[in-house]
């Protein structure tokens, strides 16, 4: 487990072992059914943790509560031992400012160029020259590998790019947390393999703390530090990629192996 | 005893969900209302807007505007022409358009080609998460999509409002005067009689209110949108009837309060 001081230069990352996102028994509802029933798990600093589970899981509800873009019927969330359940406004505003997020299909703002996508933040958030914008968008689309792409549209970009792109609106602000909604749904093997370096890379030179949701079996054993997974709206199994791969628990082993059944030494149990 | 209790039951609940709406609907007016006094100011997305909103509008406002001249004209000087009162055309115009139907059309007008487009536009950006990245980035989709139309509206619909009058005026002596051959001093001197700066402030008012509620009305519903395109659909048509039944409604409780004063 990394545990180093972040180089994010933003500040606010020293974190010995201090937890930095903990989950504390979450639930939500929605419209009466219950999609989350008391999730727990906790993030350590420089972690990447994944969070696996069949369709309909909740996998994606949980990383919006997380970032409080849901609202958790009840239970609480802690980063840096500190609740976050209660923030509003700008006390809200600036735990978010922590913390990046890649949406499931890139949440590109479709009336902006992939440049201005990235620029974006950068323009509200920061004081930054027009030329110090240009350099680091421009450094920014490099490192995702759309150099000389910023000029199209997201519309205009397949689904491998829109999420690079987003990747690096994400990594423009140099955030100490990353939560992945999905990051490589609808992609080729390879454009799987390539997301999967570029969060590898981007947590190397960031230091950043991961939170992924991912389908990905078994890449994502290979991406992330420990695994959850979601099932019924509760965590059944956190452990290793190796304690995950080799559990004991009959759902998990089922979906590792990408069963849609339990087998028996006698066959389909 | 199920079935006896099913029916008070569903009026209970549609009569809760209409309360709760109304509730959601004051409450984000109130929102937009508190960050569009909160700077900074998005003052290039506030002139995008405004041409959005307002300069693409000119044209179909020049057009329905004459059109509505035009027929008050005919249908006025007729209805005049049975007392004798034919002198009154110019005048019974303009305080029909400026009071009453510059504000009401031009609105509706605007909520048609603006409002439906705002209603879509922010709906797609909830369903594809656009406003979910806004919040993410910490910056306030008030702040960046209601504010600006906010205040487009509030440029916009007044000069959208205020041109209506002049070309139905000008529609009005199109016929009154060119086709009709009434004087054209006839025609303008009455109007300059019998028109204040109470008619013209009413109706800027008017213009105003309408702005608030077609905006109000237009990004509540593209903000609650339902799943998918057909949710979006949905929230366009509502907003459209419900933008414009409002602004009829609305328009009836002015005219009791301005008539009044």
């Amino acid at each position: 487990m990394n545990k180093s001081p972040s180089p994010s230069g933003r500040g606010g990352c020293n974190l010995g072992d201090l937890l930095m996102i903990e989950v504390k028994n979450i639930h939500k509802s929605f419209d009466g059914q219950a999609v989350l029933k008391g999730v727990s798990l906790t993030v350590e600093t420089g972690e990447i943790f994944a969070v696996i589970g069949g369709s309909g899981q909740g996998k994606s509800v949980l990383l919006k509560v997380i970032m409080r873009l849901l609202e958790a019927d009840s239970g609480d969330i802690l980063i840096d031992g500190k609740s976050i359940r209660g923030l509003r406004g700008q006390a809200l505003y600036k735990m978010r400012d922590r913390a990046g997020y890649l949406f499931q299909g890139g949440a590109l703002f479709d009336s902006m160029t992939i440049y201005e996508n990235i620029a974006f933040p950068l323009r509200e958030k920061t004081k930054l020259s027009k030329k110090e914008i240009n350099a680091r968008v421009e450094e920014e689309l490099e490192k995702v590998g759309l150099s000389g792409m910023g000029h199209k549209y997201p519309e205009e970009v397949s689904g491998g790019m829109k999420k690079r792109a987003a990747f690096a609106r994400v990594l423009v602000m140099r955030p100490e947390v990353v939560l992945f909604d999905e990051p490589t749904t609808g992609l080729d093997p390879i454009l799987v393999d390539s997301v999967h370096r570029l969060i590898l890379w981007g947590k190397k030179t960031y230091g950043f703390t991961a939170v992924i949701v991912s389908h990905e079996i078994p890449e994502i054993f290979g991406v992330a530090d420990r695994i959850g997974m979601l099932s019924g709206g509760v965590m059944i199994e956190t452990g290793t990629p190796d304690e995950i791969r080799n559990s004991r628990v009959p759902e998990v082993r089922r979906f590792v192996r990408g069963l849609s059944e339990e087998v028996s030494a006698g066959g389909i149990a | 005893m199920d079935y006896i209790l099913a029916i008070p039951r569903s009026i209970g609940t549609a009569v809760l969900d209409v309360l709760q709406e109304t509730g959601d609907m004051f409450l984000f007016l109130g929102r937009t209302l508190y960050w569009t006094f909160t700077p900074p100011l998005k003052v290039n997305r506030v002139v995008r807007q405004i041409g959005f909103m307002g300069a693409r509008s000119t044209a179909l406002i020049v057009l329905t505007g004459a059109f509505t001249g035009m027929i008050l004209g005919l249908q006025i000087y007729y209805t005049l022409q049975k007392f004798g009162a034919e002198a009154y055309l110019g005048p019974a115009i303009a305080l029909s358009v400026i009071r009453e139907l510059g504000p009401v059309l031009s609105a509706l007008m605007i909520i048609g080609r603006a409002g439906s487009a705002l209603s879509a536009e922010i709906g797609i950006m909830r369903i594809t998460e656009q406003v979910d990245a806004l919040e993410s980035m910490s910056l306030s989709p008030f702040r960046y999509l209601m504010v600006p139309n906010m205040l487009a509206a509030l440029v916009s619909f007044p000069l959208l409002g205020a041109i209506f009058n002049v070309v139905a005026i000008y529609g009005g002596y199109l016929i009154g005067v060119k086709l009709l051959g009434l004087s054209a001093g006839t025609y303008f001197s009455g109007i300059k009689d019998f028109v204040g700066y109470k008619d013209i402030r009413d109706g800027m008012i008017k213009s105003l209110c309408f702005g608030v509620i077609m905006i109000w009305v237009s990004c509540y519903k593209g903000y609650n949108t339902g799943h998918g395109a057909e949710g979006v659909s949905r929230a366009t048509t509502t907003s459209v009837v419900m933008a414009s039944t409002l602004v009829l409604v609305w328009d009836y409780f002015l005219n009791s309060v301005m008539l009044n004063f």
